[in-house]
């Protein structure tokens, strides 16, 4: 074609080639985006909506704000106020409130709120609303003399803080912070439980993910290389798990496990341990580990399955051919083109631990109890503001990991299955 | 018709058998000798076995049963990579997360060699395929004949004395593939390996073979030089297998050393070779090559035998003509005829008389 016209392309009857096109595609995507909508606003409302609501909970907390409007008029007006020697006004106010929380039954949720950051409160505020009505001016004196807490800067701290709608009280809490009478400050060690637990949970994730994809490996390569009649019978036993409720898996490794379990009475009577030393397996970090890892064996598998089922063999046999033994054709050959099964079975089995709940709640004991489980404590404890920070930390913790993930092997190299 | 294994071979198959499941035998009772620096081809039907015969002589496949030796030595017991036997897989097998140059470079390392030697001997094996430029992309980045020049250096890289490739250009198409095959017959040459080829093509074995071993249903069939394979092939199975071929089934009305003279089923009589057939009144197949089919009495031996025939149709196929005949009852006997200026053209419905040379119709097993 030598005669190659520079002007824009038309389709036979004139019109321009792009706008032709994008016309003919019109009801198609139409069409594709009408096919997705239910899927979009299932998600939209049982994902997105309810995760923003929880973001929102972290920051949000009205019980003290709403319950006391006279002394949130004060700390509006009088913002650079000494909390280590407020003045009568504020004590005033403070009456004021009490009185109002006593007659509304208030007291609880007020006392609540403050008491995340200062504790004691609730008593303290309980106290405080039943004589609120009986106090006679100079209110500060009158409090004081009722209870010497009153007077105590963290409280007020605590009080202006709590006057506030929206807060980031609640990450300072999860991150361990608590208000002193100088301000926020790291709490005593013994403390200082959250960091720890995020911390512990990293690690037991970590465990579990390590130990699934060594039992993982080798039932995947299996899976990969065994003639189909016999990996499809190996399959079902992988995903046997799957089919069988969360709660009889968790309660047979109960049985297993446990101090007058199956395996501590066949090591009994084969004379291993004897009989006072039976090992503690379960209600510990260990039976947390041990559970977890089998229920989330199969998401190690999967993944690994479907990345070595397409590795040809001729690649180890090569390999073989040129010289290598199976050793180094394993970790230079085969090793090397599994590592995206690897990656995404390690993200996956990682990510599930770290949210896990129910396992470590049923066998974890006092010590294997993970991040989760004290989200849930909060929740039953109604401080839904709590757990929302800690949930919403969690999730900042995980995205990073995806991110770092993402830098380091690639999302679009990640195969799932 | 087996030979039997010389001491001398450089690779001999002893007796081999091989089963995968032990109810059927894959290889049966195999015996091949090969010399240094020979091109042996095994030829066959998808299924004949010789992928298996292939991996056993490799190491990736036990023999059941039999001996293999290479350079008079039994490798039975020897693992795979002992056994220092260059190896070009039909997928080429190159390690996709490699570059060329770690490919190439991967058997040298296993051997520990030092770098600086490394180098060289990759930059000599590419220069060799001509593809030194492509020493730093990935597999996936190459073409399918690239892939195959890499797969081939990468065999060759390490020295190897014996070579096996399985269906090495099965995947590339029919230009490629005769590039390569000339490509390859010249590596051999250059480099006096031993090269063992599997090929279900028989255009390939003909072309690049010193000796093909035509197999079928876990058996040689044949063991000879193309030529041979083509002009005196032993059975009906190889007379079918390898170039087009006629067909004719009849019996035995004279046998007289190797001439045989045959009775077509529609009675007429024809001229034959007698190769595998012992005596008189036996059924054969004879088998005719259409460009050794004559139908000028000129170009016929005194005397030959002729039969009639009936022009079905002509083919014109630019430097041949193609003719069908009805020919003793059926209607699929063809004679090929050089297409020369002076050619008799035949029309369809002519009727002919055709006749060729005794040597050429060769009296088979039924
Ligand atoms: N790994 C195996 N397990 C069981 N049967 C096999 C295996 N490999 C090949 N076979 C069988 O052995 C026969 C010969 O196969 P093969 O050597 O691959 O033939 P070819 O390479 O000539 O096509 C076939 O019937 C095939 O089904
Ligand atoms: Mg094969």
């Amino acid at each position: 074609m030598a005669e190659a016209t520079p002007t824009l392309l038309t389709t036979a009857d004139g019109r321009p080639l792009k706008a032709a096109l994008a016309e003919a595609q019109v009801r198609a995507k139409r069409r594709a985006f009408l096919l997705v909508l239910p899927l979009l606003a299932f998600v939209l409302l049982t994902f997105l909506v309810p995760i923003g609501y929880m973001l929102k909970r972290s920051f949000e907390h009205d019980g003290f704000a709403n319950s006391a409007p006279a002394l949130r008029a004060w700390f509006a007006e009088n913002p650079g106020f000494d909390p280590a020697d407020p003045p009568e006004a504020a004590y005033a106010a403070l009456v004021d409130d009490l009185a109002r929380m006593q007659v509304e039954r208030t007291t609880g949720i007020a006392g609540t709120r403050v008491n995340y950051s200062v504790s004691g409160t609730i008593s303290l505020f309980k106290a405080g609303a039943r004589a609120a009505a009986d106090l006679q001016p100079p209110f500060k004196e009158a409090l004081l003399a009722a209870d010497a807490k009153w007077g105590s800067p963290a409280l007020w701290r605590g009080m202006e803080s709590a006057s506030h709608v929206y807060t980031p009280e609640f990450y300072l809490v999860a991150a361990d912070r608590k208000l002193t009478d100088e301000g926020w400050a790291r709490g005593e060690d013994k403390e200082r439980i959250y960091l720890y637990l995020f911390f512990k949970t990293f690690l037991i994730s970590g465990i579990i993910t390590v130990l699934c994809l060594l039992l993982a490996f080798p039932v995947a390569h299996l899976l990969a290389t065994l003639p189909m009649a016999k990996s499809a019978l190996l399959m079902i036993l992988v995903l046997l798990p799957f089919w069988t409720s969360l709660l009889v898996r968790t309660t047979s490794w109960i049985v297993l496990l446990q101090e007058q379990g199956v395996v501590n009475n066949m090591l009994v009577a084969m004379g291993l341990v004897d009989d006072k030393g039976r090992l503690s397996m379960m209600y510990n970090m260990t039976g947390t580990i041990v559970a977890m890892t089998h229920v989330l064996l199969p998401f190690m598998i999967l993944p690994l399955y479907s990345v070595m089922k397409v590795i040809p063999p001729s690649y180890a046999r090569a390999a073989r051919s040129l010289g290598a033994t199976s050793w180094t054709t394993f970790r230079r050959v085969y090793l090397p083109q599994t590592l995206p099964g690897i990656a995404a079975g390690s993200l996956l089995v990682f990510i599930l631990a770290v949210g896990y709940y129910i396992t470590p709640a049923l066998v974890g004991g006092a010590d294997g109890q993970l991040i989760s489980n004290l989200i849930a404590f909060h929740m039953s404890k109604s401080n839904w503001s709590l757990a929302a920070a800690i949930a919403a930390m969690l999730l900042a913790a995980i995205l990073a990991l995806y991110w770092i993930y993402d830098r380091l092997v690639g999302i679009d190299r990640l195969k799932f299955g | 018709m087996t030979v039997e294994p010389r001491n001398d071979a450089y690779v001999a198959f002893d007796h081999v058998q091989k089963s995968y499941d032990g109810v059927s035998l894959v290889v049966k009772d195999l015996n091949l000798s090969i010399a240094k620096g020979e091109f042996l081809t095994m030829l066959g039907p998808s299924g004949s076995g010789k992928t298996t015969c292939l991996m056993m002589l490799a190491g990736f496949e036990t023999a059941t049963s039999g001996e293999i030796r290479l350079d008079g030595r039994p490798i039975n017991q020897v693992p795979p990579h002992k056994r220092g036997i260059g190896m070009v897989f039909q997928n080429y097998a190159l390690f996709p997360h490699m570059t060329v140059g770690e490919n190439l470079a991967f058997p040298l390392e296993v051997r520990g060699m030092s770098k600086s030697d490394r180098e060289a001997k990759v930059k000599r094996a590419l220069d060799m395929v001509q593809m030194f430029s492509f020493i730093n992309r990935r597999p996936a980045q190459l073409s399918g004949g690239q892939q195959q020049r890499i797969a081939l250096a990468r065999a060759l890289v390490f020295d190897p004395a014996l070579v096996l490739m399985d269906e090495p250009l099965g995947a590339l198409d029919k230009q490629l593939r005769e590039h390569m095959q000339f490509e390859i017959k010249h590596l051999h040459e250059n480099l006096g390996i031993t090269v063992v080829y599997v090929t279900h093509d028989q255009g390939e074995a003909l072309t690049m073979s010193d000796r093909v071993a035509v197999f079928n249903d876990g058996k040689i069939q044949q063991l000879a030089p193309p030529a041979d394979l083509y002009e005196r092939p032993e059975n009906s199975f190889v007379a079918q297998f390898i170039g087009e071929n006629n067909k004719l089934l009849g019996t035995i009305e004279e046998l007289t050393g190797d001439k045989a003279l045959v009775r077509l089923r529609t009675g007429e009589l024809i001229d034959a070779t007698a190769v595998n057939i012992k005596e008189k009144g036996q059924q054969t197949l004879v088998s005719i090559r259409p460009e050794r089919v004559e139908f000028k009495p000129e170009m016929m031996p005194e005397g030959a035998h002729t039969i009639e025939a009936e022009v079905v149709e002509v083919i014109y196929m630019g430097d041949i003509l193609r003719a069908v005949l009805r020919v003793a009852g059926s209607d699929d006997f063809v004679m090929k005829m050089r297409n020369t200026l002076g050619q008799t053209r035949l029309t369809a419905g002519q009727k002919i008389k055709v006749g060729w040379h005794p040597q050429d119709a060769r009296a088979l097993d039924p």
